[in-house]
């Protein structure tokens, strides 16, 4: 520890600590363009000014200066004030007073600052310099005159996204951040870098010109389009999400949001099922909720309850899923199932399909296998976790499963299950070794094996022990874990999803289910599809009951680490949709088995009854593996096909993005290409 | 293809100009260069050759196409052979100014008008380079294709100021007579010896040496020292 004064406050910073990191622990706020904690120190933008007694008698740039023991540091006096104040004149040379039209107002560092530090004309009378717009794909708008050379953006896109393809070409006033040869930015944390981006010259494309951040609500919420959950801020007007940001969870997302989740707000607005539809004569026709009950109630009132089945989709609350549950146990249903890939997860103990070493867990890891999955696709910000471990500590990466272009070298085993037991070469002498698993490990025939089998080189890594759980599950949908914590999986003699779907019941309810191959449907099924978007489901159901997507709710999710989470209502559904639990509670009342709960306090009560794990949101302890006994399956009954590739395009997995255009022209410029390729 | 010098920077994307060469190799030449200066870094630190390399793809476009220059796809090549991200190298490359991004002539005719250089009658040089070749702006080619004209700050031999540089060489005690009979001489592809146009040796004052003329000290002298 090094004790130091700053403006007369005495500090203890650990050894290695900036003069910067000193004052924010004095709680002292110095300005800085080009600093940012995650990212590598540059020192280029000398914002970030002091003074030191008895160092070199010049202004200092404390983010790149060592506190060192007994160093007493100003940080407002004359000296700082008009040091700082000369930085800024010399940043406002070049930088047009455009904030009337930028999309940054508002909300811009350059601005802020300069209310503080800049001085009310400018004494610069040439012309400013001016800098060609870079085009750097559909996500990042850029209006590259406001550049102010920072280097977050290079440094962001270089270190933690892990795909080097900005960077800042000539030299002094001709200096310019981008790409060089044109390209867009083929990171899928893209996004990230318009939040690092303290003026104006990195702006949202899809977001540019609709709203200034003063005119938004901002609602604290989850992300629920891939099973991190992200924390994120939805930032409403009116009845529309117009963009969604993320918030600081430095156990899950750090400060990093995929572009999936960033940019797939315009799909919340399109396609969406607004009010009930009935099936009449083969054709959907609107319907008032009182006839789509009805329509339900008489097709329920026929059916067996072995006839009737239950499917969860992707992104489901917890509390819609429970209702559902406690509905179809009062109807006598078994047929339950929320693996609409066909995951062969065992719901015996939480630790078989959770993701135990936890997210922040990665930094600690010392060797990582990856199995059938592709983290890069599958959850971007855990990606970048792993990148990071790997830039700190040099951990192995090794995969097996289908050949993929991650962020960081990774040993490709091979693709087909046998590929297993070399890992445990690559984990041998790890501390603390991962075994990750994806849903392409689990949604095939051999699935329980392949679980086995995993679990068992996890084990024989001493990767199972009191103090450390090296087995882990990432799952793609964050409606997943929570549903298996509900134990929403087919009851005894009960019948799996593909089941189901091939014919096994005779009513089939879907809850936002949109994955499975709704095509295998017999015409003779009777479909209910409740949801948020005229997707897969919908178009194949008989009745529609308009739900809300997960910015229109007060809903519980957990992640893929079983980490209980809630997200918050922003806006209200479209039309007549309503929320998932009171359709299903409204439901039960027109089927005669009405659901014990009114309001959602009383629900969420019955779901820390259903769980205990619901009892505690937010906070997840660290577990070890206390139980070494395996998963059912038998690791010996390892078939020999390849893993198959499950996202083949990142932007297009769920109902949302699958909506959003602005992931369409993504995924044209992006997935299209790489297709084309693999050909 | 249109010619490099009828466009001013900034009317074509950046390595997407149209007279940039699609595919770029080293030859044998230039392959046993890298081979030396690969030798000089610990392996896995490649990537500090990157100035060296681009210095030697120059040297291969002026060996092959008599235009030294680093194209797009050298910079590409260079990336590749040194497993760096094309980026690093575009930024390497653009930093430095002896890197030239576009198609010069044949001769680089790289003035020196920093203040010694300036000082001692650069202006001249200057006037004189831009009326041989019919040049008008810093940057540009002349028609013929023979002459490219760049501005360069100081390159460190002020003593014989002013200084021409022509591609690697410096001629030094530029006047404008000098500098016209030099160009001509270019021309004629007949460069002279490089060094001093007045004729001095190195460094050495004009007119030959000024002290230590003799051996002996003249007398007196040695008696007032001690």
């Amino acid at each position: 520890m090094t004790k130091l004064t700053i403006d007369g406050i005495e500090v203890e910073v650990p050894a290695g600590a900036t003069v910067l990191q000193a004052a924010e622990a004095a709680g002292i706020e110095i300005p800085r363009f080009c600093y940012h904690e995650r990212l590598s120190i540059a020192g280029n933008c000398r914002m970030c000014l002091v003074e030191i007694e008895k160092a070199p008698p010049k202004p200092i740039a404390s983010c790149a200066w060592p506190a060192a023991e007994g160093m007493v540091v100003h940080t407002d006096s004359p000296m700082v004030r008009n040091a700082r104040r000369g930085v800024m004149e010399f940043l406002l040379i070049n930088h047009p007073l455009d904030c009337p039209i930028c999309d940054q107002g508002g909300e811009c560092d350059l601005q802020d600052q300069a209310l503080g530090y800049g001085a009310g004309r400018s004494r610069y009378e040439e012309n400013k310099r001016a800098v060609k717009d870079k085009n750097l794909g559909p996500l990042v708008k850029t209006v590259m005159t406001r550049c102010i050379h920072c280097t977050r953006c290079i440094r962001f896109i270089t270190e933690v996204a892990g795909v080097p393809d900005l960077g800042a070409t000539a030299r002094g006033e001709n200096m310019e951040v981008g790409t060089y040869v044109e390209k867009a930015l083929g990171s899928e944390l893209s996004g990230n870098i318009i939040d690092l981006c303290p003026v104006g010259a990195l702006t949202s494309k899809p977001y540019a010109f609709v709203a200034r951040s003063w005119e938004l609500s901002k609602t604290d919420s989850v992300d629920v389009l891939d099973a991190v959950g992200a924390a994120i801020r939805v930032d409403a007007r009116g009845p529309e999400v117009l963009r969604i940001l993320p918030r600081l969870n430095d156990d899950v997302n750090e400060e990093w949001l995929g572009d999936k989740s960033r940019f797939s707000v315009d799909g919340l607005k399109r396609r969406r099922l607004d009010r009930p539809w009935v099936r009449r004569d083969g054709k959907l026709a609107p319907a008032s909720w009182d006839e789509a009950f009805a329509a339900v109630a008489d097709r329920f009132a026929t059916a067996r309850p072995e006839r009737i089945g239950a499917i969860t989709g992707d992104l489901v609350d917890a509390e819609s899923v429970l209702a559902l549950r406690d509905l179809m146990r009062r109807l006598g249903v078994v047929n339950l199932d929320c693996r609409q890939r066909g995951e062969q997860l065992s719901t015996e103990r939480r630790d078989f399909y959770c993701f135990n070493s936890g997210i922040a867990g990665i930094d600690e890891a010392d060797a990582i296998l990856l199995i059938g999955t592709n983290p890069r696709r599958e959850a971007p910000v855990l990606n970048a976790r792993i990148r990071k471990r790997w830039l700190a500590a040099g951990s192995p990466v090794g995969l097996v499963g289908p050949a993929a272009e991650l962020t960081y070298p990774a040993r490709h085993l091979g693709d087909r299950p046998e590929a297993i037991a070399a890992g445990a070469a690559l984990l041998a002498g790890a501390a603390k070794p991962m075994v990750i698993l994806g849903a392409g490990a689990t949604a095939r025939p051999d699935g329980a094996a392949v679980l086995a089998a995993a679990w068992a080189v996890a084990a024989g890594a001493g990767g199972l022990r009191a103090d450390w759980h090296g087995f882990n599950l990432l799952h793609h949908a964050a409606g997943m874990t929570g549903a298996l914590d509900l134990g929403f999986v087919p009851g005894p003699r009960g019948k799996t999803a593909a089941e189901m779907v091939a014919g096994g019941v005779d009513v089939l309810f879907l809850l936002g289910a949109d994955a499975i191959d709704a095509g295998r449907i017999p015409a003779t099924t009777f479909v209910v599809y409740q949801g948020h978007h005229g997707d897969a489901g919908a178009a194949r159901a008989d009745v529609i009951l308009p739900g809300a997507a997960y910015t229109e709710k007060d809903a519980t999710y957990v992640n893929t680490e079983g980490r209980v989470q809630r997200g918050q209502r922003a806006v209200f559904p479209p039309g007549e949709a309503r929320e998932d639990w009171k359709i299903l509670r409204a439901l039960s009342a027109a089927l005669g088995h009405t659901l014990p709960y009114d309001d959602l306090d009383a629900l969420r009560a019955q779901l820390d009854q259903a769980n205990p794990v619901f009892g505690r949101v937010g906070f997840l302890p660290r577990f070890g593996c206390t139980d070494p006994t395996p998963p059912p399956g038998d690791a010996a009954a390892l078939g020999s096909a390849p893993f198959a590739v499950t996202i083949p395009d990142y932007y297009r997995t769920d109902p949302i993005s699958r909506a959003s255009p602005t992931m369409a022209e993504c995924s044209a410029t992006f997935a299209a290409p790489l297709a084309a390729a693999a050909e | 293809m249109t010619d490099a010098s009828d466009v001013s920077p900034g009317e074509f994307p950046p390595g997407q100009e149209p007279w940039q060469p699609a595919q770029f190799a080293f030859d044998a030449e230039s392959e046993a260069e890298i081979a030396v200066h690969l030798a000089k870094y610990p392996p896995g630190r490649q990537a500090s050759a990157v100035i060296p390399l681009l210095y030697v793809v120059q040297k291969q476009m002026k060996r092959t196409t008599g235009s030294a220059w680093v194209p797009r796809a050298g910079m590409e090549a260079v990336a590749a052979r040194l497993a760096m991200p094309p980026i690093r190298v575009f930024e390497v490359a653009t930093f430095y100014l002896m890197f030239n991004l576009r198609p010069i002539g044949k001769w680089h005719l790289q003035l020196c008008t920093t203040t010694p250089c300036w000082l001692r009658g650069s202006d001249a040089v200057v006037a004189a380079c831009r009326e041989a070749t019919g040049i008008e702006g810093w940057g540009e080619t002349s028609a013929d294709g023979m002459f490219t004209m760049t501005e360069v700050e100081c390159v460190g031999a002020c003593v014989n100021a002013p200084i021409l540089q022509v591609n690697d060489d410096f001629y030094e005690d530029m006047d404008a007579d000098r500098t016209r009979a030099l160009l001509a001489a270019l021309r004629d592809g007949t460069p002279p010896p490089a060094g001093s146009m007045a004729g001095r040796q190195a460094s050495a004052p004009e007119g030959g040496p000024m002290t230590l003329t003799t051996l002996a000290f003249a007398p007196g002298e040695q008696a007032d020292a001690g």
